[in-house]
């Protein structure tokens, strides 16, 4: 091959060089293509090195429709996933929602001198270096994370306003119950305390049964390293639990022998101990993402609806569309492997008569728990409908309507 | 110093022989010194068994209060501020902004969202001060400073009575904090087991 002629096989070659995603295998020398080289023959870097989306591709996280992200101190700083232009179940990471009360400093943490500490109550306290973490076994799993404020309001236009607080990728990294295994979890231990390295060093507290089970101490996000926004170089995945509880940037976890009340854990206490035990994992929880609010259905005809559904309880086993207000409903099909506590896409053929009507879907769990519908929960709480306070992260039914121009409007309004 | 604290007996069980759980499979990770992981844990949780030497007022707290830039961001009465209000008494700590619902307490409802009347625990005060305080220079007040402030916090919203009770690692957990006992225990997590029996 000439080395001044790159064909296609060395081109690639020397991209991967480039990212660093060679390392370990080093292409031979003859292989290799100097950047100088590809530039001169007018390659730009994204070419190249880190590719981009099409320019004709805009798609973008827009902020929380009620607060100023960020806002004059950076405190608050949320910012929704753009659901009604994604396919398949994977957030990318460049469109994860992101949430956060110290959102505009996003630490810059060097991987070399980031450090993972397990200590407290434990016979082996540890000290792990991102190297030492990859050196351990891993596991490569889908879990959503949602945040607890991802509520649907009647002002709220589009899908992305009503439900883009929740993501869902492919997370890779260590088992935490691994690394407490390492430690040596001591007796009467009942909970962790996860610690970020980020200025505040935010905090949470997480039962220990929930640690040990299915917690992922995450290095890689989507097939490459955790994005800065959601914790480089080392995040908590707590599957199915609120978004506070995965915590990023993660520094510190200590073993303890009770609820450790941190700054994150009173802001969620109740004195109603059932609004207590709806505020760690979320429920069942389904939406429409077309047809959705702001889109515009051209004529009467066959439609795909497709939407998202997904649980804290594990795994969707079911999906079902009512396109009459939830009068009557079927069984939409799942598209994409459910994975416990993931997004999961579901599809379903409709032939729309061009008159008006409601669309709704609602899913069923692992566990059998059925996706409820405001009503429902208005009932158990003894509150008027349109009033009612959904314990915990709202996960009810959420209708759109479609008018008979076709125009799609949130049905709460 | 309370020789039950977790530190200590991790660090001597790292060292010796009494194990409870099984060995180490991997061997990979290093042991970290007692010195490191006092340096890094900054947890106090309810007890307060992890609380340092130091002690500070609410005279002294109302000082540094201005003098650490508090008042700049909270308002120099702790209400008023572009930051949540920290004294009871004033409007929405965000003004104009209607709490989520089941977001109840957090920072958006006069009085209910302040850390010195939601909190159960004194010590939780002392640990935000501590680890989050002020913004952008995290982590710089020395011991005396936050048990200080804690204490302002504290009499400024009439919790302690008196601007000279002097706040230490042995009085602060026993502060008796308005909301101690307003909160419902978390029932245990366990997989695969619903949220809430009989709810929809």
């Amino acid at each position: 091959m000439d080395s001044k002629r790159p064909n296609r096989r060395g081109f690639l070659k020397g991209g991967a060089a480039l990212a660093g995603l060679a390392a370990g295998a080093a292409p031979s020398a003859k292989a290799q293509v100097p950047a100088t080289e590809l530039r001169a023959k007018g390659a730009s870097k994204e070419q190249v090195a880190y590719g981009d989306r099409s320019r004709h591709e805009t798609s973008i996280r827009t902020p929380v429709a009620e607060r100023t992200s960020p806002d004059a101190f950076g405190l608050v700083f949320h910012v929704n996933a753009p659901l009604q232009d994604l396919v398949g179940s994977i957030t990318p990471s460049s469109l994860h929602y992101v949430a956060t009360h110290r959102g505009a400093f996003v630490p810059d943490i060097d991987p070399k001198e980031h450090r993972l500490m397990i200590h407290g109550m434990v016979d082996r306290p540890l000290i792990f270096t991102m190297d030492d973490l990859k050196r351990l076994p891993f596991v490569t799993r889908q879990h959503f994370i949602e945040c607890a404020g991802n509520r649907a309001k009647p002002t709220h236009k589009t899908v992305q306003d009503t439900h883009g607080l929740t993501s869902s990728c492919e997370w890779t990294g260590v088992l935490l119950s691994e690394l407490l295994k390492e430690a040596g979890v001591q007796k009467g231990a009942s909970w962790i305390v996860a610690e970020g390295a980020e200025e505040i060093k935010g905090a949470s507290s997480i039962p220990l049964g929930k640690a040990m089970d299915d917690c992922l101490v995450a290095y890689g996000q989507n097939g490459e390293a955790v994005r800065p926004q959601q914790g480089y170089p080392l995040r908590l995945v707590v599957p199915g639990f609120e978004g506070i509880f995965q915590t990023k940037y993660l520094r510190r976890i200590k073993v303890v022998e009770q609820y450790y009340m941190t700054y994150n854990d009173y802001g969620h206490i109740s004195e109603d101990p059932r609004t207590a035990a709806l505020g760690n994992q979320i429920g069942p929880k389904s939406v429409i993402t077309f047809p959705s609010g702001g889109q515009k259905l051209p004529g009467p005809g066959f439609y795909e609806i497709s939407g998202l559904a997904w649980s804290g309880g594990g795994a969707i086993r079911r999906v079902e569309v009512s396109t009459d207000g939830g009068n009557t409903w079927k069984d939409a099909e799942l598209r994409t492997p459910s994975h416990p506590m993931a997004h999961t896409r579901f599809g379903f053929h409709w032939k729309w008569d061009g008159k008006e009507c409601e669309l709704q879907s609602r899913c069923t769990d692992e566990l059998g728990t059925v996706q409820p519908t405001r009503a429902q929960v208005a009932k158990y709480w003894n509150e008027p409908v349109d009033k009612v306070s959904v314990r915990g992260t709202d996960n009810t039914v959420f209708p759109w309507r479609i008018a008979s121009d076709g125009s799609v409007r949130n049905g709460l309004a | 110093m309370d020789l039950r604290k977790p530190i200590l007996s991790a660090a001597v069980l790292a060292a010796g022989q009494m194990g409870f759980a099984q060995s180490s499979a991997y061997g990979v990770g290093r042991t970290p010194t007692a010195q490191e992981i006092k340096a890094w844990d900054i947890s106090i949780g309810p007890s307060g068994k992890e609380l340092p030497q130091g002690h500070g007022t609410a005279k002294e707290g109302a000082r540094l209060f201005l003098l650490k830039g508090c008042a700049a961001c909270h308002g120099t009465t702790g209400i008023g501020g572009k930051a949540p209000a920290l004294v009871k008494g004033g409007p929405p700590a965000v003004p104009g902004e209607p709490p989520p619902a089941g977001m109840e307490g957090m920072h958006m409802v006069p009085d209910t969202g302040i850390m010195a009347l939601r909190s159960p625990y004194a010590v939780t005060l002392w640990d935000y001060i501590n680890r989050g305080m002020p913004l952008n220079r995290e982590g710089s007040l020395k011991p005396d400073e936050v048990y200080a402030l804690t204490a302002f916090l504290l009499y400024k919203n009439e919790v302690i009575k008196s601007e000279d009770e002097v706040l230490d690692a042995q009085t602060l957990p026993k502060v008796n904090m308005p909301n101690r006992k307003g909160f419902a225990d978390i029932p245990e997590w366990k997989h695969g087991a619903p949220r809430l029996q009989g709810y929809p």
